[in-house]
């Protein structure tokens, strides 16, 4: 960690990181330009005149090696040890800092996510992704000469995210680059590219020594990690020294992102029951018997979307929300920014009861006389909290039959009341998500109900 | 004069092992994975797209390999480790500092990590190809069963170093279940347990309690996740991931256009 470094102490640490790191995206640079070449998918991007030699035509082999050759010159300078000559600039740095919070980083994501899938057929194109792919990388390792980005992204446990996002990039563009290929094929009245072949292979040897190459790749990558970066250990557990911030394991810190819209027993037990209950729904819910064993997005549009809104935009950024971007008081820190636990802000917490009674009406909210009988009391409370339990049960109970004479006519049909029902409930559920992230930002709305008598707070 | 190869095939120990000859032609590449019980869990043969990389993505099979590198880390580990209050603490100190099993600990805890995502991509590419469709449904279930073992064992394995990083992560993460409706002492409708106007749903009787085994996260605590991560939890994947194989068999194997 970087507590107590001098800022010479840090930079020739990262340099010993970043000479490697550019390096290897060098290498990963050269070798996609080699493959280019030996397989003979050149193409010439244009043609530059050159004196003497007349036009030469730059190929996308060229382009690429010409790329490995700058990385491979920040590799040098960085191992040099002029790492800050490999910074982004601190205005920028500041900018992205002053300019991102929770609103930004949800809205932004969600943003690039659509755009992503309404022009996937431009992103998947190899030479788009492949830039895009650099892109991150490069902008990883710029980002890592930042002595706050690197304390939060290098801490060990933290490590696996990292990896996840990038592994994730990848796989979203193999899985939709098929996905388009099927699709214009299917278009074109063509079957997809599994279909084309249904030759059969042994398993002896065809399938075995894939297993065995894979087995021995993994084993190796997982010595290399281990050998690379050591397994945190810090001090002894100690029940009365709480750390600020206090983080469960990365994988469920979407969940614990959520407890900021949410009371814990919504974020912590009922959402995260409808989320296991729900994905072992969808093959019961999911009528639609096109795109069984191929990539297809256009076949199943609507299955489709609702699962990446679920996993990529909710489940995945509000990890990498709650891992790299909370900090202290799970205050939100941009991703420059030190994670100083004095910093102060403003937290207003609206509730709609009050503002039906208090802001709208002018009167205090109703309240059961002391010493009245329990019925009473619950009487009173559901008095005072009428219109949050109104607008929640009406999400609930009065949306999905108007879905179902309007937008989900079909759908209605098809699958009858009780299947019906539980897609529309799981949807709900799942949109509340959103729903209450904008009340928040836009109103400060913390609960539509309000019970902590009874901890029953949405 | 028979090389030493053919004197080591020709013996009766091998052939006693191995009761086909090598698997070098059609016939017997067949035999060996019918006889073999490792490789019997394959079919005979496969279609030749089902296997293509780029479809496949081989997660389902790495995130299988990486529970059997936790098994057999995690034994190892386990000869070190005592799960007292007393000694979780020093004995991975130890193991950190004094015993020179090298990097035991860090394969075991990055191949946890690892199995998480391994596990996503996993269901994110049988997702994306409709292979939960008919007639895989229950195995996707199966699925969704083996990914919630799978988080809760990387859960209750965080805990066992007993640093200020595990039991505090525990302790945000087990802290939600006071907010379980009805069964947690501050979920909503605790009240609605009563018996002769006593509460029954305290932080001393409460899913959080279930969990813990004791009101803060303790050495009762210790004790419970470490039975649960070296035994219950391990013993349910493995019946699940049996299940799990033995139909992707029955319901048409490995997936594939129909």
């Amino acid at each position: 960690m970087t507590h107590g470094l001098t800022d010479g102490q840090f930079f020739s640490m990262v340099a010993s990181f970043l000479g490697p790191y550019y390096l290897a995206l060098a290498l990963m640079n050269g070798l996609a330009a080699l493959y280019l070449w030996r397989s003979g998918q050149l193409k010439t991007w244009f043609s530059l005149p050159v004196p003497g030699l007349g036009k030469v035509a730059i190929t996308n082999s060229a382009g690429w090696l010409l790329l490995a050759t700058m990385f491979a010159i920040l590799g040098a300078i960085a191992g040099s040890g002029w790492v800050s000559m490999l910074a982004l600039p601190e205005g920028l740095r500041d900018a992205i800092n002053q300019g991102t919070g929770p609103v930004v980083y949800s809205l932004g994501t969600t943003a690039m996510l659509v755009l992503l899938y309404l022009f996937r057929s431009f992103f998947v194109k190899p030479v788009v992704a492949w830039t895009i792919w650099n892109l991150m990388w490069l902008f990883l390792g710029l980002s890592m000469t930042d002595s706050d980005f690197y304390e939060i992204v290098a801490k060990p446990d933290n490590v696996p995210i990292v990896m996840l996002v990038f592994l994730l990039a990848f796989f979203t563009w193999l899985g939709t680059a098929r996905a388009v290929e099927n699709d214009d094929r299917i278009a074109r009245g063509e079957p997809p590219l599994e279909k084309l072949d249904d030759e059969k292979v042994l398993v002896w040897p065809d399938l075995v020594y894939i297993e065995l190459i894979c087995m021995i790749a993994l084993m190796a990558f997982l010595i290399f990690w281990a050998i690379a970066l050591p397994a945190p250990l810090e001090e002894a557990a100690n029940q009365a020294k709480t750390p600020n911030p206090s983080k469960a394991p990365w994988y469920f810190l979407g969940l614990q992102e959520m407890l900021v819209y949410y009371d814990p027993w919504m974020a912590g037990v009922v959402l995260p029951s409808m989320i296991v209950a729900g994905l072992m729904a969808i093959p019961y819910l999911d009528f639609n018997k096109k795109g069984n064993g191929y990539y297809t997005i256009k076949e199943r549009p609507f299955s489709y979307t609702v699962f990446q809104f679920g996993f990529l935009e909710m489940w995945i950024t509000l990890i990498v929300l709650g891992t790299l971007l909370r900090g202290p008081n799970w205050n939100f820190f941009g991703p420059y920014e030190h994670w100083d636990a004095h910093k102060v802000e403003a937290l207003i917490n609206v509730y709609l009861s009050d503002l039906w009674w208090k802001d709208l009406l002018g009167m205090s909210p109703p309240v059961a006389a002391a010493g009245s009988s329990t019925l009473t009391q619950i009487g009173y409370i559901i008095y005072r909290e009428w219109l949050g339990i109104v607008l929640v049960l009406g999400y609930f109970i009065v949306l999905p039959p108007i879905m179902a004479l309007t937008v989900f006519r079909s759908f209605y049909q098809r699958m009858g009341f009780v299947r019906f029902m539980v897609m529309t409930n799981l949807l709900l559920f799942m949109a509340s998500l959103p729903i209450k992230m904008v009340l928040r930002w836009v109103f400060n709305l913390k609960y539509l109900i309000t019970i902590p008598e009874y901890f029953l707070n949405f | 004069m028979p090389g030493l190869g053919d004197i080591i095939r020709e013996s009766q120990i091998w052939k006693s092992i191995f009761r086909h000859p090598m698997p070098v032609d059609r016939r017997n590449r067949i035999v060996v994975v019918l006889t073999n019980f490792f490789l019997h869990l394959h079919p005979v043969s496969v279609k030749k797209q089902g296997i293509a990389l780029s479809y496949t993505w081989c997660m389902g099979g790495v995130t299988f390999f990486l529970f059997l590198v936790e098994t057999v880390t995690g034994v190892l580990l386990m000869f070190y480790y005592r799960p007292t209050v007393e000694w979780a603490y020093t004995d991975i100190q130890m193991l950190r500092d004094v015993h020179s099993l090298g990097i035991l600990r860090e394969i075991h805890r990055w191949g946890a990590h690892a199995m998480v995502i391994t596990v996503w991509l996993h269901m994110y590419r049988v997702f994306l190809t409709g292979s939960y469709k008919p007639p895989r449904e229950f195995n996707w279930v199966v699925g969704v069963f083996l990914l919630l073992l799978t988080l809760l064992l990387s859960f209750t394995g965080y805990l066992l170093p007993w640093d200020q990083l595990a039991v505090w992560a525990i302790t945000v993460g087990s802290n939600m279940a006071r907010a379980t409706p009805v069964i947690g002492h501050e979920g909503p409708g605790q009240q609605l347990l009563t018996l002769g106007g006593v509460d029954m749903i305290t932080n001393a009787s409460d899913a959080r309690f279930a969990l813990l085994g004791a009101r803060e996260v303790g050495e009762e605590t210790l004790n419970r996740f470490y039975i649960l991560h070296c035994i219950a939890i391990p013993l349910g994947v493995a019946l699940l991931l049996a299940i799990h194989f033995w139909r992707v068999r029955k319901d048409g194997g490995i997936s594939g256009p129909l």
